[in-house]
């Protein structure tokens, strides 16, 4: 029977264990004290080496920290994180500060292998010639990047964070938390007083990256918050494209990852930023998973800027999380194109918001969420105008798809407008995959699961044209396995 | 070759096929005709494997394998193709998208080599050709907003690709002007071989001109009535069912 015999391979290959990069590596592992305290903030800063100026910012962010409580308002559930439960700062011992890929502890390579990422370059993706280089984050430690020299030689810094506040602390004061203050929100706080590691990308004026920037996240220490920082600036004239790729090992206790990334586009620049996020949605009974509250937002500071966020969310129990742009500079765009699937018992709570400020500025929103299992997706999106934003216009769809009876989509568009030449259209749509759908599909011969993640992909087909190409392939790939099972 | 034996199916509990039956040998060609609701589509449905019916009695063998026990892909591969009544609609998927997504799934189960991009494209282009389908029908999403012929000839152009043991035509011929039923006809006739089988379902003798049964059965309340020869088809078209229903 060649057919079944394709149909145990597949299975073999893919849902032996339905998360495949469910597994964790033993390490020796170094810990901050448990709980969160000024002493697990100092010892963190004190691990780190950090400067003076550099304690105290984290210090004051966590008095703010302490003011502010756990927000309410994401349609989301979950039991109530236990930070005094929990290790702030966690990194695998042997890895501070490797020279090259032959100091890395081998245990860590063989995870990356695992996982498909290879450090050198060219490993990239097979087959494609394209340099990427890579800054593999390892828990809190950022352990090697590559790639490093060759960017300098065109006066590109792309380095973990915690470098760049050792060596480039001017550029860090200038523009960290420029974009997300500190105080903006429980979580941006939270990640200020602890964050441990994350990436640093600065272009200089009229330089264009000459590869796609790329940092894959991972999440491998049992009890650990994951609070990374990312701050990207784009000088002006210049032109960067960075890809966020992340995968989680299976946990049955939920683990929470609370990001802050910040874009900063200068007059004339262009940051586009792609992530595609498949971190472990727990089991089909809603139990273990990441939670997932991160706070993105770009700044277009300079006239004819823009910033482009592009998303694949596949992963996380639940997930809260808006890239936003705020279009200060006249003539600024800002983009956002998003696909999120939620199944079993995942809950996505996703959108963006676009500030417009500046005169004639322009943005454009696509969402495409797709339900399946007894998930729950809802899209939230904020557009205003501010009074000074002559011409705004913006553009919104918003797609829904539902799989099966027990999910759901809701869509929350929330219009601000002060300036009455303002622009903003809004389209939305729901539909639903039919038995009958599948059925026609079965009888040309593709079965259930790639009869799925054909209808799906088509639905998102807009916005996996807007990823680069290695990652495309991958996106669609991933759209497939994460629906896996969401039909009888 | 293929051979439906006994079979009794229900829907929400009413009976809808009855202890049918139906013998069909390679290259034969065997059309059935009957009233509205005597359950020919629910006939070509059960053989497909879609859900919502229950079978509480009887086979469909093809070539001596129980088609019921499989899932309707691994019919289809197997060699059973059944062009629908109503073809649904697909959007976001291309035709080409799903006519490449079909054919790879067929070949895999088959365990033939995949054709290259460029081949299975021109593979594609000669087929809609002969049946008139343009390129930009075949970009499209797959049936959206296609008329009525459209969706009749896009499906005659699976079961070109498809290259089927026994084919079911559920009422192709409705809706087709008479450019598109030559055309449509052509297709099937072009496939007729010593090895390849046909059950045609039409309330329309004029089809039959065109595509020549070998045999006619009637259907009536979920069974078989009446068979004959050509001559029957000619028959019905001029004195309708009521001599044959008792
Ligand atoms: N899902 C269903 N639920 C309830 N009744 C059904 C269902 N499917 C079919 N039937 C009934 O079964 C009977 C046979 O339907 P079927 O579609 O097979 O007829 P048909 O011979 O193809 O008719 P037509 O010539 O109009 O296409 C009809 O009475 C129909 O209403
Ligand atoms: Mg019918």
């Amino acid at each position: 029977m060649p057919a079944v015999k394709e149909t145990v391979k597949q299975v073999d290959e893919i849902s032996v264990d339905k998360y495949k990069f469910g597994w964790s590596t033993d390490f020796d592992v170094e810990k901050s004290p448990i709980g969160l305290s000024e002493d697990t903030i100092r010892f963190i800063s004190k691990k780190k080496n950090e400067p003076e100026w550099m304690l105290e910012w984290r210090l004051d962010a966590f008095h703010r920290y302490n003011t502010m409580t756990e927000p309410e308002w994401a349609k989301v559930n979950y039991p109530k994180i236990n930070y005094d439960n929990m290790y702030f700062y966690s990194a695998p011992k042997n890895v501070e500060g490797p020279k090259s890929l032959d100091e890395v502890d081998p245990e860590l390579l063989k995870t990356y292998e695992k996982l498909g990422i290879p450090l050198k370059e060219q490993e990239m993706l097979a087959g494609v010639k394209k340099n990427i280089a890579v800054d593999a984050v390892f828990d809190s430690v950022s352990v090697v990047t590559t790639f490093k020299d060759k960017l300098a030689e065109d006066g590109i810094i792309f380095c973990s964070i915690s470098e760049a506040i050792q060596n480039h602390p001017d550029l860090v004061k200038k523009y960290l938390s420029s974009v997300v203050p500190k105080s903006d929100n429980y979580y941006s706080a939270l990640n200020s007083a602890v964050f441990t590691d994350g990436s640093f990308v600065y272009i200089p004026p009229d330089t264009r990256c000459p590869m796609e920037l790329s940092t894959y996240f991972r999440i491998n220490d049992q009890n650990t918050g994951q609070f990374e920082r990312t701050l990207i600036i784009a000088d002006k004239g210049s032109y960067v494209s960075y890809l966020e790729g992340c995968t989680a090992p299976q946990r049955d206790e939920n683990q929470l990852h609370a990001a802050v990334v910040e874009l900063i586009a200068l007059e004339n620049a262009e940051i586009k930023y792609s992530t595609v996020q498949n971190w472990y949605p727990g089991d089909e009974n809603g139990v273990g998973g990441i939670y997932n509250f991160v706070t993105k937002r770009g700044d277009c500071r300079g006239k004819n800027s823009k910033i482009s966020w592009t998303q694949v969310e596949t992963g996380s129990a639940v997930t809260w999380k808006y890239p936003s742009c705020i279009l200060r500079g006249d003539n600024s765009v800002g983009e956002f194109y998003s696909i999120a699937i939620s199944n079993s018992y995942q809950q996505i709570d996703s959108g963006t918001k676009m500030i417009h400020l500046g005169k004639n500025t322009t943005s454009k929103i696509i969402s495409k969420g797709i339900s399946a299992g007894h998930s729950s997706n809802a899209y939230r999106g904020l557009v205003s105008s501010h009074r000074k934003a002559e011409n705004a216009r913006n553009f919104t769809q918003c797609d829904s798809l539902l799989i099966g009876n027990n999910c759901s989509a809701h869509t929350v568009p929330y219009i601000e407008t002060k300036n009455p030449t303002t622009i903003f259209e809004h389209e939305a749509t729901t539909s639903k995959i039919s038995d009958d759908q599948i059925f026609y599909c079965g009888q040309r011969g593709i079965n259930v699961e790639v009869a799925i993640a054909l209808i799906v992909n088509g639905f998102c087909k807009e916005v996996l044209q807007e990823l680069p190409m290695e990652f495309a392939v991958e996106a669609q790939k991933l759209v497939g396995i994460s629906l896996e099972g969401s039909v009888g | 070759m293929f051979k439906v034996s006994n079979l009794t199916v229900s829907v929400e509990d009413k009976e809808i096929l009855k202890d049918f039956s139906i013998d069909v040998s390679p290259g034969e060609v065997h059309a059935i005709m009957g009233p509205n609701g005597s359950g020919k589509s629910t006939l070509a449905h059960v053989c497909a494997g879609k859900e919502d019916y229950t079978v509480l009695n009887g086979e469909v063998l093809l070539n001596d394998e129980n088609l019921l026990d499989l899932d309707p892909d691994e019919r289809s591969t197997r060699g059973l193709f059944l062009a629908f009544q109503y073809p649904i609609e697909i959007p976001g998927v291309t035709t080409m998208t799903f006519l490449k997504s079909s054919l790879e799934a067929h070949y895999k189960a088959n365990c033939k080599e995949v054709l290259s991009t460029p081949d299975f494209m021109k593979l594609v282009r000669e087929k809609a050709a002969e049946l008139n389908i343009d390129d930009d029908m075949i970009r499209r999403p797959l049936n959206v907003g296609f008329s009525g012929g459209e969706k009749k000839r896009n499906e005659i152009l699976q079961m070109a690709l498809l290259d089927p043991k026994i084919c079911i035509l559920d009422e192709t011929d409705s809706g087709l002007d008479i450019d598109a039923l030559k055309l449509v006809a052509e297709g099937v006739n072009k496939l007729r071989s010593e090895s390849r089988s046909f059950i045609v379902i039409t309330h329309y003798q004029r089809l039959l001109d065109y595509i020549k049964p070998d045999y006619v059965h009637i259907m009536y309340k979920g069974k078989i009535i009446e068979t004959g020869d050509s001559t029957l088809a000619l028959d019905l078209e001029k004195s309708g069912y009521n001599n044959y229903i008792k």
